[in-house]
């Protein structure tokens, strides 16, 4: 199995607060990894090491077994995006020019985007009357497409996905789940996303990856983690998750 | 965005701008018989066919001699006595040495156009005919008579204390009043012996006495006009013309001028084109400038303090601003330093002003640029700053650079928050800038200055209305330029 992003030993924290600590991991590619553990384990601030909006204290990062500091940052950033909770798109731009603006940056002429815009709204069933609209006037799940299809305009290899169903309603949630699982299969990303809800990872999630307190607990499937948890933490962790889901199935 | 507000700004201001620099220039201080004075040589000037321009209500002393002597201005009335106690105060000049003095700062003098604008004591004719007191010492036979002297009479050792040594006066009934309340006490009987000077309007207003000072105690304070002496080659008809003045105006000739401007509310100009009609026969030409006319005048020149002052602060702060937010270190520099600009008070910036730039429209227009800086400067950062860090951030991911980011992105976002210090520097301006009258830049705050020193409402009205409609327009303006400067996005 090719290594996509490789991460050895790597320490982070914010003043006195360790986020992360002895991180070590290999990320698959093509292969969709999801981060999941309680709040503040380190999940997110993995994912925006590996965006490079922050640096680690020490340890090692390396995208296709080149070490980053070597790489130079900005043409990793075209090969790799990152899409939050609120999706981040620019209010003052329409949902077209967001998904865009990259491309008239780097110079691409109108057809190119043009057509280019047509197929992501057809991947991801975003109607094409709302592309003149503004991030204001579109609904959360509408905001989210548009988010993806900036993320797959310039057709990048990596995506980091941080809670990115986390804002919307259950319905929308659901056949958004369902639409996304399929792109990153039919567009074969290699892509690491984060998550609170273990459902949800199960349901993306070649491989889960859960933390607790800046650190790997366990890594695998779910039925690993049933059948061998590896810390008692791991039991409870499923337990509950999955236990409102039984709860809720006897109601 | 910002640029077209920019280029809507810098297309206001051309025609503004292009103004011909007149060749002789004139100034007064600030009281009426000086404006009145400096009136009539611009009439001579114009009476030459000169390219004049006047500069009225400049200042005290100090203003006008120095725009002299930095050639900001070429001439203007003054007096023996403030030349040689106040302008050479440390050098005990003899008044046959003034010329020669004068000439050696590339000044030339006129000899006295006649009146002599000093300390005076008098009292209601009435009582002096009637007690039959002509001179000051005189006085020395009615010890019961009630002084009542301006505060400043009393203090000033050229005043009181020393009339009182030099004519051995012995009144003990001496009392400290406010100039109005003195005229006012004099009428009521409760106060006998007043000071002025001896041009004041009231004189002839409360028909006075002036008791003639026979000791010769009171310095002199003979008119007189000084120029800068390039003017004797330059324009020698004009210097001929000026010199007929000499000797040509008597106290009480100056007295009923400034009765007519002070009292009877007749414009300085009309009262000087009568002086050079009947003295002269020459006919000014002059018509009255019609309300519109001055409204025009005082707007243009309003507007051109705001404009230019207003876009160099555009242009200087928008960039400190987003310096600020780049450089949180430098940032604080910056908001620190204009934010202690901001502290100062108006008129004190415009006064520092003078020794850097002198008097007129470009000291003004600096101190009013210094003072727009930090409204914009901090909304600039504010608004930068604002930016919610998921933004920011999914700019960066997105792998596009600081600069394209700022452009695309930053500046944009902010653009309602600078627009709006922008709107906060204008509305402070257009206020502000009526201040600018006091060093000689001229605009609404030049009727409300000759309104403050004739005491005449409808004249302060006359600046003080435009001024405040001149604000709401801006900030109706603004309001207006907002929608086309902030993103449509931003406005849902």
């Amino acid at each position: 199995m090719q290594m996509a992003i490789q991460l050895r030993n790597i320490y982070k924290s914010f003043n006195s607060t360790v986020a992360l600590k002895d991180f070590s991991y290999n990320f698959k590619k093509t292969k969709t990894s999801v981060l999941i553990g309680p709040s503040g384990c380190g999940k997110s601030s993995l994912l925006r090491l590996i965006a490079g909006l922050i640096q680690s204290d020490s340890g090692t990062l390396e995208i296709d077994e080149n070490p980053l500091p070597d790489i130079n940052l900005q043409s990793f950033r075209k090969r790799i995006r990152y899409v939050i909770q609120d999706g981040g798109l620019f209010p003052h731009l329409t949902a077209k020019e967001n998904v865009s603006l990259v491309a008239d940056y780097l110079g691409w002429d109108n057809d190119k985007v043009s057509k280019r815009i047509i197929e992501l709204t057809n991947l991801t069933k975003f109607p094409t009357d709302g592309l003149n609209r503004y991030p204001a006037e579109l609904s959360g799940g509408q905001k989210q497409r548009v988010s993806l299809m900036r993320a797959l305009m310039l057709n990048a290899e990596f995506l980091l996905l941080d809670e990115p169903l986390g804002a919307l309603d259950p319905l929308i949630r659901y056949e958004l789940q369902i639409d996304l699982k399929n792109i990153f299969g039919e567009l074969k990303k290699t892509v690491v996303m984060v998550t609170h809800d273990l459902n949800e990872a199960v349901f993306f999630a070649d491989e889960i990856i859960l933390m607790k307190e800046g650190s790997i607990i366990q890594t695998g499937t779910i039925d690993d983690f049933i059948k061998f948890p590896a810390d008692p933490f791991v039991t409870r962790f499923v337990n509950a998750q999955l236990g409102q889901i039984k709860n809720i199935g006897k109601e | 965005m910002l640029s077209k507000l920019l280029l809507i700004v810098i297309l206001i201001t051309i025609p503004v701008l292009s103004q011909e620099d007149p060749k002789l220039k004139v100034g007064s201080k600030k009281f009426t018989e000086n404006v009145i004075l400096g009136e009539i040589i611009t009439q001579l000037a114009l009476n030459d066919n000169l390219n004049v321009s006047y500069v009225r209500d400049l200042g005290g002393t100090r203003i006008l001699w120095n725009a002299l002597l930095n050639k900001e201005i070429d001439i203007y009335p003054e007096y023996t006595g403030t030349i040689m106690e106040e302008i050479f105060a440390d050098e005990n000049i003899e008044r046959s040495n003034l010329e020669s003095r004068l000439n050696a700062l590339n000044i030339g003098i006129t000899k006295p156009l006649g009146f002599n604008n000093t300390y005076a004591i008098g009292m209601l004719r009435e009582l002096a005919d009637s007690l039959g007191i002509k001179n000051i010492s005189d006085l020395r036979r009615f010890p019961n008579l009630k002084f009542g002297f301006t505060n400043e009479f009393i203090d000033r050792n050229d005043g009181w204390p020393g009339l009182k040594n030099k004519y051995q006066l012995p009144q003990k009934d001496v009392n400290g009043l406010d100039h109005d309340l003195a005229y006012r006490g004099l009428e009521s009987g409760s106060v006998d012996v007043i000071d002025f000077y001896s041009t004041d309007a009231e004189i002839e207003y409360y028909n006075l006495k002036v008791l003639i000072d026979d000791l010769k105690y009171f310095t002199e304070y003979k008119c007189v006009i000084i120029y800068r002496k390039e003017l004797e080659t330059l324009y020698p008809d004009f210097i001929t013309s000026i010199t007929r003045l000499e000797g040509s105006i008597s106290e009480s000739q100056m007295v009923k001028m400034n009765l007519d401007v002070k009292i009877n509310g007749e414009s300085e100009e009309r009262t000087a084109s009568k002086f050079i009609e009947s003295r002269f026969s020459i006919n000014s030409n002059f018509e009255d400038n019609n309300f519109v006319d001055r409204l025009y005048y005082n707007t243009k020149e309003h507007l051109f303090l705001v404009l230019i002052s207003l876009t160099g602060a555009i242009i200087i702060s928008i960039p400190l601003g987003i310096i600020a937010y780049k450089k949180k270190k430098l940032g604080k520099v910056i908001l620190g330093f204009t934010g202690v600009i901001q502290t100062i008070p108006s008129l004190a910036i415009l006064v520092f002003m003078i020794p850097l730039l002198g008097i007129g429209s470009w000291p003004a227009i600096s101190a009013l640029f210094l003072y727009s800086l930090l409204p914009i400067v901090r909304n600039t950062f504010l608004g930068l700053e604002d930016i919610a860090t998921s933004i920011k951030e999914s700019a960066i991911v997105l792998g596009l650079s600081p600069l394209a980011i700022l452009k695309k992105i930053e500046l944009p976002l902010a653009s309602r928050s600078i627009l709006a210090g922008i709107k906060t520097s204008a509305v402070i301006n257009v206020g502000t800038a009526t201040l600018g009258a006091l060093i000689g830049a001229g605009g609404y705050g030049q009727p409300i200055l000759t309104g403050i020193r004739l005491d005449k409402v409808s004249l302060i009205l006359e600046g003080a209305i435009p001024a405040a409609i001149l604000a709401l327009l801006v900030q109706w303006l603004f309001d207006l330029s907002e929608k086309l400067i902030v993103p449509r996005g931003l406005r849902i």
